[in-house]
């Protein structure tokens, strides 16, 4: 599963114009951020036209319709595509890896790229992959809800093809560090949350209890008014960035996608399927270069972790190291969402009393502390 | 605020396909109460339960397969945490 926005740039090098042939959804021109506490929601709304690069754009997906599409492209090219089978070991020989283990079926193989998502038990026997941590961790939650085109349309200022993401601080989340999402897709709306496990002792109310929380919010409830839930998701995302990536190669072996960690929350948007098909493709480029050469052990795979090196996952998962500690902040998710929403309220408030705005707004400054938001602020600039 | 949750509604919504025969999830005998704790408040099917005789209920039926349970307490209160074999387990089917 995933939360649903898939930015086009990584499948845009590999499939140009894939999105005219693909089953996405919408195409992404409304940006919605805000800050949400128990009875009031502040959002920073953007709206551009959709840009006339294709690689600049991104579209709202469900997996289920996407994920096909794309296995039929890659066997039209000549890939062979088993669904419904679980790999339960690999066959290493002499430290090698050297094939997969099915049940009772084997299949050797030069080398094997591992894909296999967060819960990579594969990676962990390869050796690559560590025991995860939950301050690396965080769970997203999602309902799928029904609608109609038009309903969407209506109530998210919509045209037909075009969508919004929307991402929101504070409550959905128990107010700790995490944050709900929605995203609208033909025809139905994908709305979630995704809370840090690290935090989980410290909750108030259970993560299915959150999320139904956050649909009863007097601003999201109207949203999905009438909807019908048609799935309910779940799955761990792995948001450590850079320090989390685990050793990429091995003999005989590659690891890719979430298996490596190559994910990217930076607050105001969450990044892995972009991340997914580029370490795909990069990996696909090291095997190639490893069979010209006839050689499958790691320093010839070693090929795989310069290309990602070189390219925009290493570059972004570098450039955002600073941000999991950034966000790992409890008054992103609490004192600030408080503080924003009452200095609004205030600001919209007419009550028949002459107290001048700006003196509100300090006594609201003062309560989330001056020196904190200075401090919080120049450290947000520089985690982005 | 909106009523107490009820997972098993959202799960009756699912498409589930369930290995009868195998947990792909064991909980050990002895596991901590603090861990449960939080497997309680974590889980997103809400399958970790303490029941009226204080005794830990936990029904491997109506796993997403998140892995948060693996992540949480994979050491402390898990015996095992497997993907369910081919074929069964949870099929989204919008994803
Ligand atoms: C709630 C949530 C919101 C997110 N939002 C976004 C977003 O808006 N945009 C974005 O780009 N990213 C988002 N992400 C991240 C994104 O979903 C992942 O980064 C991406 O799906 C990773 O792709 P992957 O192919 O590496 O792993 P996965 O998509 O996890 O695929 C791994 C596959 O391997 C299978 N598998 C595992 N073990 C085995 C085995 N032993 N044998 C056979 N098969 C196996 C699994 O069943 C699974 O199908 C979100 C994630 C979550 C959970
Ligand atoms: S994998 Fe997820 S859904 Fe399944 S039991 Fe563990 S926490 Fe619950």
């Amino acid at each position: 599963m995933t939360g649903g926005r898939l930015y086009a740039h990584s499948l845009e090098r590999i499939i140009p114009g894939f999105a005219e042939e693909a089953p996405v959804e919408r195409c992404v021109v409304h940006e919605k951020i805000s800050f949400m506490n128990e009875g009031s929601c502040t959002t920073m709304d953007h709206t551009n036209v959709a840009s006339e690069d294709p690689a600049e754009r991104s579209y709202t997906v469900l997996r289920s319709k996407f994920d096909p599409w794309l296995a039929e492209k890659a066997e039209d090219e000549g890939a062979n595509y088993i669904p419904g089978i679980r790999v339960d070991d690999l066959i290493m020989r002499d430290g090698k890896v050297c094939g997969v283990v099915a049940g009772e079926d084997e299949l050797e193989a030069d080398v094997v790229v591992l894909a296999d998502g967060v819960n990579s038990l594969l990676g962990q026997k390869a050796g690559l992959v560590n025991k995860l941590s939950p301050h690396h961790c965080a769970v997203g939650v999602k309902e799928i809800i029904k609608l109609s085109r038009q309903q969407i349309n209506d109530r998210f200022g919509c045209t037909d093809k075009e969508g919004a993401a929307w991402l929101l601080a504070g409550s959905p989340s128990d107010n700790q560090m995490g944050g709900g999402f929605l995203y609208t897709n033909e025809e139905s709306i994908s709305l979630g949350l995704v809370f840090g496990l690290h935090n989980i002792s410290s909750v108030t109310k259970s993560i299915p209890q959150m999320l139904e929380d956050f649909k009863h919010h007097p601003m999201i409830a109207p949203l999905i008014e009438g909807g019908e839930l048609l799935e309910y998701s779940a799955h761990v995302v792995p948001e450590g960035g850079r320090a989390m990536v685990p050793k990429m190669v091995a003999d005989g072996v590659l690891i890719a996608g979430d298996a490596a960690g190559l994910c990217l929350n930076v607050g105001y948007t969450v990044r892995g399927m972009d991340l997914a098909i580029a370490s795909g493709e990069a990996a696909a480029q090291a095997v190639i270069k490893a069979k010209e050469a006839g050689n499958f052990n790691s320093d010839s795979l070693s090929a795989y972790t310069k290309l990602l090196q070189d390219s925009f996952v290493m570059k972004d998962l570098d450039l955002y190291s600073n941000t999991p500690e950034f966000l790992d902040n409890s008054r992103m998710y609490n004192e600030y969402p408080d503080m924003v929403n009452s200095m609004m309220h205030d600001l919209f408030t007419v009550k028949g009393q002459s107290t001048p705005v700006r003196k509100s707004f300090l006594g609201h400054l003062r309560k989330a502390g001056i020196m904190n938001l200075l401090k919080d602020g120049w450290k947000g600039v520089r985690a982005i | 605020m909106s009523d107490i949750v009820n997972t098993d509604i959202k799960l009756g919504v699912n498409k589930f396909f369930v290995d009868e025969e195998g947990a792909h999830i064991k909980l050990k005998d002895d596991a901590d109460r603090a861990e449960v704790k939080k497997l309680i408040a974590a889980c997103p099917a809400g399958l970790y339960k303490i029941d009226d005789e204080d005794n830990l209920q936990f029904d491997y039926a109506g796993c997403l397969e998140c892995g948060t349970c693996r992540i949480l307490c994979g050491d402390t209160a898990l015996e095992s945490w497997e993907y369910p074999q081919g074929t069964f387990g949870v099929e989204y089917r919008f994803g």
